[in-house]
């Protein structure tokens, strides 16, 4: 019998000939950590570590983007204790210039498909939208994969979710996560590999496939595959027999299918990414602020359209819009196209690369009471700060600034 | 350091709405606020910090309790911070019906004890008793009844038996 993605991925990477349920030690290609438990990745390292704390430097990175540049003396003092110790390694720092670590280590192409990286982010499964294993870990791991180059794996079974159909014109990779998040809430994926299939992710684009694997965490699984189409070949400049691709007689744990065909925009309302409706059911929710960016919605393409929608529109009075590029490269690419523009003359307050949002990062927290529609991944209590955060796409997002209201991108094109 | 494998302790049985509590992030469990703590001493203080009901966990909590939740406990971010709080204040061990998977394996790395109990109805357990878990073989025992859990698996069990992943590697 065929075997699945990750199994052939792990296979491929010191796992030699396993099966799902099989303990592996696994070799790392790509080995990170953030500003965020950075420092106690060294910290384990400076205890632990011994004279040689790192297997391969040029497999071994860091990279800001949790609190960039930092605005709490906290984090300062750990991004600082991390450059310290990368000096003294010769290692690289992507520093708080650079954007979210996931999204630079595709854009550096370091995670090509079928590799393997990890790092102290529980988005790094984002790898799974070029066909790659990622996973986040924390800094007990890590510190141990930049000592060894390797990690143990309990190797996954695996799920294939078959998405039928074509939605409707408006809805994005972000609903049809949402979409998914509705129909397998945060238990059915629950310690799984997911391998996702069907018209829609072959013909999708490589900032698509990253919205969709980013949500991966949220279901509970333990990356969402998608096995890499020609948007993503061409991406990395690699043909198909250079991917890896699940066996054609493989055998699934469950095997799925999702009917998306005219699907409608989605919105999670709090408290948690699985409590999802129509966007339609939610129009008289009155917002305060909105926030557009994140691993989840950040690339050039969702800055780009929020930037189209936005363009020769204002944001509704008293409502706060704030834009976050995941990586500088975005920011460069969006201020060279003129993009940057449309966004501030509507009103909107445009930021520096990063997460932003997450982990009471540079763009601000929400207070008590305050309505934030966000096309992050995460609005459970208090993640956000006190306020009540909606999950959404784009183009939801955008509308509900202008209309200072949640509202679909179908109503903003009423407007004007 | 030696490790036992049969845990003695006061039970916190965390409640929601009259069910077991479920989907207990890590944002409940450590606040995103305090990521920047890497004294492990010094993240007791913060542990339910944002979890409704349990806010003044900290100030109650005593060295040898364990805790009992729902389904898919620790979701969310990779921050070991979620186990350690739990480590600086004594506490021994978290029971729940799942895990988050990389909760599952920061717990696992650092040592500390996670068993699963699958399905288990709300009310099997009364807050504040005293149980007792036997981690080889996932069986923990409440007054004169027992409850197979799932056993750990090897690895984690030497791991644990270590003390953590990097004690566990010195041995290999």
């Amino acid at each position: 019998m065929g075997r699945t993605l990750i199994e052939k991925i792990m296979s491929s990477h010191g796992g030699e000939d396993c099966r799902a349920g099989d303990v592996v030690w696994i070799d790392i290609d790509n080995r990170t950590a953030r500003d965020f438990a950075g420092a106690s990745v060294v910290g384990n390292l400076e205890k632990y570590g011994g004279d040689s704390p790192i297997a391969e430097r040029s497999k071994t990175f860091f990279t800001f983007d949790c609190n960039v540049p930092a605005n709490t003396i906290p984090y300062a003092n750990n991004q600082q204790r991390i450059r310290i110790f990368a000096r003294k390694n010769d290692l690289k720092v992507y520093d708080v210039d650079a954007g979210i670590g996931s999204h630079v280590v595709i854009e550096e192409k370091y995670a090509k498909p079928g590799t393997t990286t990890v790092g102290t982010d529980s988005h790094l499964n984002i790898m799974g939208s070029v066909g790659a294993f990622g996973q986040g870990m924390g800094d007990v791991d890590i510190a141990y994969a930049f000592k060894t180059g390797k990690v143990w794996f309990e190797v996954p079974e695996s799920i294939r979710v078959t998405l039928d159909g074509i939605p409707a014109a408006g809805t994005e990779a972000k609903d049809i996560a949402l979409a998914m998040l509705k129909r397998f809430s945060s238990h059915e994926l629950l310690g799984k590999a997911v391998e996702i299939y069907g018209p829609w992710v072959e013909n999708a684009s490589l900032e698509d496939c990253v919205t969709l694997s980013s949500l991966a965490t949220e279901m509970g699984a333990i990356i969402a595959l998608i096995p890499p189409n020609e948007n993503v070949l061409d991406f990395f400049g690699i043909t198909r027999d250079e991917a890896v691709y699940a066996d054609s007689d493989t055998a699934y744990l469950e095997d799925y299918s999702l009917d998306i065909e005219g699907l409608e925009p989605l919105i999670a309302a709090p408290p948690s990414p699985t409590n999802v409706f129509p966007v339609s059911e939610k129009t008289d929710v009155k917002v305060d602020g909105v926030f557009i960016g994140s691993c989840t919605n950040g690339t050039y393409q969702d800055l780009k359209y929020a930037a189209e929608l936005l363009r020769g529109r204002k944001v509704a009075p008293g409502v706060m819009l704030k834009v976050v590029p995941a990586t500088r490269k975005t920011w460069a690419r969006l201020l060279e196209e003129g993009l940057l523009k449309d966004i501030f003359d509507a009103g909107g307050i445009v930021s520096n690369a990063g997460c932003g949002g997450c982990a009471s990062g540079q763009i601000g927290m929400t207070g008590e009471g305050e309505v934030q529609i966000s096309t992050s991944n995460r609005n459970f209590k208090g993640k956000q700060g006190k306020g009540n955060t909606y999950l959404a796409g784009i183009g939801t997002a955008a509308a509900s600034a202008v209309l200072g209201r949640i509202a679909s991108v179908h109503e903003l094109k009423e407007v004007l | 350091m030696p490790r036992e494998s049969i845990l003695k302790g006061r039970l916190w049985v965390l409640i929601e709405d009259g069910q077991l509590f479920s989907d207990i992030d890590t944002d409940m469990i450590y606040h995103n606020a305090h990521l920047a703590v890497t004294d492990i001493e010094k993240m007791g203080q913060f542990a339910f910090g944002n979890l409704e009901g349990y806010k003044d966990f900290t100030d109650k909590a005593q060295p040898g309790d364990i805790v009992l939740a729902g389904d898919n406990f620790g979701s969310g971010s990779s921050r070991q911070h979620a186990v350690d709080c739990f480590k600086a204040l004594g506490v021994q061990a978290v029971i729940a019906r799942s895990f988050g998977a990389i909760y599952r394996r920061n717990a696992i790395n650092s040592g500390f004890p996670i068993i699963e109990l699958p399905g288990i109805p709300s009310d099997l357990f009364s807050q504040f008793e005293t149980v007792e878990l036997n981690l080889e073989s996932g069986i923990i025992i409440s007054g004169n009844s027992s409850f197979q859990g799932n056993p750990m698996s090897e690895v984690a069990r030497d791991i644990y038996l270590a003390g953590g992943l990097f004690q566990y590697a010195e041995k290999m």
